[in-house]
């Protein structure tokens, strides 16, 4: 389609809004922002990091090899010659606008940002931007990576960097809206969490394919998750001494790893392999329950566990560093702050509600990777490009009629079980809509859908979802075939194969590696429970003692979660605590942003309608 | 059974509680949530004499912040005696709030412009002057409700504050016209006499009984900052506007800068209000507004990060007073609720003088404006 | 290829691209703020800009996160 033929826009913001924007620079955000692109549409990627990647793709600025990196890179490279990229943007709120426009809101000290982005009216979306042109040579990713660094190219477009840039406001107008945020490690308290030494699994990672740092000198691993592997392999073959990888579950070793019985036996040997190389003892049915030491960590006390994970028996290992990890908490703050519906994934994780073109519940957001389930980068960057497709094909829809928006109550479609022609009317009524993909025939739709749990009548089964995609392919499996066109294809057979496979294969990891309730004896009453507002186990346990029945009222009465991050890294335990289940985060300000750079948003004729 | 059922666990609801209790009476506190999980727990924790007109809720206050004091030295929750410090951007309205001070009786002290700063070391520059009120307070009200309620069941004896949370209040047992309790999701309460203190849903549960009450939500956001090492601001401190605000009777968005620091080493930054109903949905123009007014008093402000927001919905009354007292229509009903976004602060007194009315004492204050019938049985939300 | 940046007026090398976590961590520096409560000495944990633990004040400014935050030439940072 071309842009230039989308309405003029007459809202408060004024300039054209992007037809899409991305949060979230790694495997999901950038297949899907790219997939968008390629079909014309004007895309803007924001991200938080200084490079593309997100945290499986993280890499240095001059990056080495990965696998799978350099094939990311390309895509990269790809997605900043035909969308913006906006890099060191934090985004801390996604709202909606009266007229249905998205507004995404960001927060950055990067030089040289203009207070407000649009996409360009002008027909090629790839053309330097009118508002952005500064933003664009010094943010795009390759630049950097042929080079140059922002600071240079900030100097070079008259930015002001250096030291006391301040923080500004920057908001992006958005037809539509992806959020590709992935997720961050998810940590149990124990005691002596809190010193340092003690990291994430993922933080390990990260030091180390970010910044080229090895965490330590002696390492201990532990947790539960086939996470454990990679970390532990990276730092062994990047010089550390691995002392041991303690896994609480799973009493069958590596030789037996669930990965194997999920057709991963590749991936398995070669962590095995890196990890006998290294002389790492991989231990299941143990844990490090406690860490030691005065100002850093100096050793761990680690336990046997039973099938509950209550201590049998401990011995103290002598240390440096301890990485530990839990599984993974999906980041789906912008998603219920436009109200989108939650569900609980496998282990108990609120994550995003959508259909099988990655929609979610709000029209005009999509959803792609961890923040619908974690499963891993390769289900994630699939998810990516169907959602990107499904997205361009939303636009082509709207493009002819106008608006990009058809403006449906979620769940009113589900009720009729098969039939959501209503819901689907927008896109289907269009005759407009080959050419977006493969006009795969539809009953090749209806049966790549979900097996698990399918009605024998062959309704689509994505929990519940008042879906689009699916409910498209079953509509007209069930032959009530809607109008002429091949917009089903936009989930081609051999993805939603592949897609409902890889999902299964996380859902399988995340049953095989539950978190189970004897973590809560580790703890002591001086544990720190919340390491920001550095609140013990006792004062939570005050507090239920006083009336807070659930999470959000041992919230409230002893503050854990109320900190810097936001309940982040102890809302689950929390939730545990409280005998409940994780509830979906309420965090209007999803990233914190300067009060200035919020006072700057009220201008005196922006002031609000209601 | 018992004497007393309690419907509400906020703040309010606690201090109904607690000072039954203490008045010799077997009290029930019955919630659909846990403690304080209303309005309570979204609430700044005011207790304020300063931004009242003279007048009975002024009266309220005055009592209500004498007993605070006494309630804080219960110990289990932040009282902070800190003053608050009202600023005028005008000579005019300066003038204003002289006028004012001189009338509400408070024990108050005019600060000229040039004096603003020993008050207050971070004020922006160019305000015309402001008026000190050392009687105003904050508490902590989340721990000041569950204390109230611990208090009450440790302290009176022989168990005669019970707890019943995660039931729902369905309906009202009766006897002839009489209740004699409620009807809830984990089966019936009985009773002798049922408060309604469930805040901004009071109107919902008056009309289980079949009395017309006209609470409505009055929307209002809140900005947390990050934590501060140095405290940035000493007292609680607002525009002159916020005053009338408080008093307005606009559906539509009204904001004025009320700031203040709190023990956590976070800022608060208040205070909107807007009749949405219970719409929960972030406003950024509203945390927006709150931002730059916050900024304009505090310049100092500008490079620190608000971490959180939350909204909650004040039970507001057409005339902006509390509805305290028995409902002559439904005997055996009593109310305390409606009290907007003076809850906290005027909770003490709004139990005190209930209590004293269960037990068939005469209460200190004249209840009269507050009386529950008093509104149009056919006036309907605007 | 490396610069430097002061730690405590003590020069720490830095790859370019390298956040000031890293590269205080690459020095041997674990522990750069103290919480305001316990006095607990902090430094990286999460590594990816979530947990706020590694808080730090880079010349002067406003803390922020050491494992965001990409060192520059120059920049001075205090651990005390």
């Amino acid at each position: 389609m071309t842009s230039g033929a989308m309405p003029h826009d007459s809202g408060p913001h004024g300039p054209e809004p992007y037809d899409l924007v991305v949060v979230g620079g790694g495997p999901a955000g950038v297949a899907g922002a790219l997939t968008a692109a390629l079909a014309g549409l004007r895309v803007a990627l924001v991200d938080s990091g200084p490079r593309l990647g997100g945290q499986y793709f993280r890499h240095p600025a001059v990056p080495g090899r990965a696998a799978g990196l350099d094939r990311f890179l390309r895509q990269a490279r790809a997605l900043d010659a035909r969308a913006d990229v906006l890099l060191r943007h934090q985004v801390w709120a996604a709202s909606r606008e009266p007229d249905g426009d998205l507004l995404i809101h960001c927060a950055t000290r990067h030089a040289a940002a203009p207070t407000r982005y649009a996409a360009t009216p002008t027909p090629n979306p790839s053309a330097t931007l009118r508002d952005a042109g500064a933003m664009r040579r010094d943010g795009g990713a390759m630049r950097e990576q042929a080079g140059a660094t922002h600071r240079d190219a900030a100097a070079a477009a008259g930015g002001a960097a250096g030291a006391g840039r301040e923080e500004r406001a920057v908001v992006l107008r958005a037809r539509r809206l992806l959020i590709a945020t992935g997720a961050h490690d998810r940590p149990l308290p124990f005691p002596g969490w809190d010193l340092p030494g003690v990291l994430t699994a993922g933080g390990a990672q990260a030091l180390l394919k970010g910044g080229g740092v090895v965490a330590g000198r002696r390492i201990v691993v532990s947790g539960t998750g086939p996470f454990l592997l990679p970390v532990a392999s990276g730092l062994a073959g990047a010089g550390a001494r691995v002392l041991g990888v303690y896994e609480a579950n799973g009493g069958l070793g590596l030789a037996r790893h669930p990965l194997l019985a999920l057709g991963k036996a590749g991936e398995v040997a070669g962590y095995a392999a890196a990890l006998a190389r290294h002389r790492v003892p991989y231990r299941t049915r143990q844990a490090v329950v406690a860490a030691h030491g005065e100002r850093e960590v100096e050793a761990v006390t680690v336990a046997r566990l039973d099938r509950d994970w209550n201590v049998t028996a401990t011995h103290v290992v002598e240390c440096d560093t301890l990485a530990v990890g839990y599984g993974f908490v999906p980041q789906i703050e912008l998603g219920t702050q436009l109200g989108c519906q939650t569900r609980h994934d496998v282990d108990g994780s609120p994550v995003l509600t959508v259909d099988a073109t990655l929609r979610t519940t709000v029209p005009g957001v999509w959803a792609a990777g961890e923040p619908v389930g974690v499963g891993g980068w390769r289900l994630a960057e699939l998810e990516g490009r169907l959602a990107g497709r499904a997205i361009a094909a939303d636009a082509r829809t709207a493009g002819i009629h106008g608006t990009a928006r058809t403006f449906r109550t979620a769940g009113t479609a589900a009720t009729s079980g098969i039939a959501s022609t209503a819901d689907t009317s927008g896109i289907a009524s269009t005759a407009d809509t080959s050419g977006i993909a493969s006009t795969a025939d539809t009953s090749g739709i209806a049966g790549a859908l979900p097996t698990v749990d399918a009605e024998p009548s062959g309704a689509p089964a994505t929990s519940g979802v008042p879906a689009t995609g699916a409910d498209v392919g079953g509509a007209r499996a069930a032959g009530a075939g809607v109008g002429g066109g091949g917009v089903v294809a936009v989930v081609p057979p051999v993805f939603a194969r592949r897609r409902e496979r890889w999902r299964a294969f996380g859902e399988a990891l995340q049953r095989a590696y539950p978190v189970k309730p004897g973590w809560q004896g580790w703890l002591r009453d001086d544990t720190l429970v919340c390491r920001c507002e550095e609140v013990p186990l006792a004062r939570v346990r005050e507090a239920q003692a006083l009336g807070a029945t659930d999470a959000r009222s041992v919230k409230l009465l002893a503050r854990p979660g109320m900190g810097w991050c936001q309940g982040r890294i102890c809302g689950y335990a929390v939730s545990c605590l409280a005998g409940e289940q994780p509830q979906p985060p309420r965090r209007p300000i999803a990233q914190p942003v300067t009060l200035g750079a919020l006072a700057s948003l009220a201008a005196p004729d922006d002031h609000p309608a209601h | 059974m018992s004497d007393v059922i309690v419907v509400g666990a906020g703040v309010v609801g606690a201090a109904c509680a607690y000072y039954a209790a203490r008045a010799g009476l077997d009290v029930t506190v019955i919630d659909r949530g846990p403690v304080a999980g209303g309005t309570t727990g979204s609430g700044e924790g005011n207790v304020l004499v300063s931004d009242k007109e003279p007048g009975p809720e002024l009266e309220l206050a005055v009592l209500s912040n004498r007993l605070w004091r006494s309630l804080a030295e219960l110990g289990g929750f932040e009282f902070e005696p800190k003053g608050g410090l009202v600023v005028a951007e005008t000579e005019e309205v300066q003038r204003q709030l002289t006028e004012l001070a001189g009338k509400q009786g408070v024990e108050h002290t005019l600060v000229p412009a040039q004096e603003l700063r020993s008050f207050e070391p971070h004020l922006a520059e160019g305000l015309a002057g402001g008026v000190y009120y050392p009687q105003d307070a904050q508490v902590q009200p989340m721990l000041a409700a569950a204390t109230l309620l611990r208090h009450g069941a440790d302290s009176f004896g022989h168990g005669t504050l019970r707890l019943r949370l995660g039931a729902t209040v369905t309906g009202f047992l009766r006897s002839g016209d009489r209740v004699t309790g409620v009807r809830t999701t984990q089966g019936d309460v009985l009773g002798d006499a049922v408060v309604n203190a469930a805040g901004t849903w009071g109107g919902e549960v008056a009309a289980l009984a079949g009395a017309h009450l006209p609470v409505l939500p009055r929307r209002g956001f809140i900005l947390v900052t990050e934590p501060l090492r140095e405290p940035l601001i000493r007292h609680k401190v607002y525009t002159a506007a916020y005053v009338t605000n408080v008093a307005s009777d606009s559906a539509g968005l009204e904001t004025s800068a009320v700031v203040e620091g709190t023990p956590a080493g976070t800022v608060l930054i208040g205070a909107s209000r807007e009749r949405v109903g219970f719409d929960r949905t972030t406003s950024v123009p509203v945390l927006a507004r709150l931002a730059e007014q916050a900024v304009a008093l505090f310049p100092a402000l500008r490079d620190v990060r608000a971490i959180r927001s939350y909204c909650g919905f004040r039970p507001y009354c057409p005339d902006h007073l509390p509805v305290i007292g028995a409902d002559p229509r439904v005997p055996g009903l009593y109310h305390a609720c409606g009290h907007e976004g003076a809850g906290i602060g005027l909770a003490p007194a709004t139990g005190h003088l209930l209590a004293q009315l269960l037990a068939g004492e005469r209460p200190d204050l004249d209840l009269h404006p507050f009386r529950p019938d008093r509104f149009p049985a056919a006036e309907e939300a605007a | 290829m490396t610069f430097h940046i002061t730690v405590d007026g003590r020069p720490v090398p830095v790859v370019p691209g390298q956040t000031i976590g890293a590269a205080l961590h690459a020095a041997g520096v674990r522990s750069w703020r103290t919480t305001r409560f316990g006095g607990r000495p902090r430094g990286l944990f999460c590594g990816i800009g979530v947990c706020f633990d590694c808080l730090i004040s880079v010349n002067g400014r406003p803390p922020e996160r050491a494992c965001l935050l990409e060192a520059e030439p120059g920049d001075e940072v205090s651990t005390a």
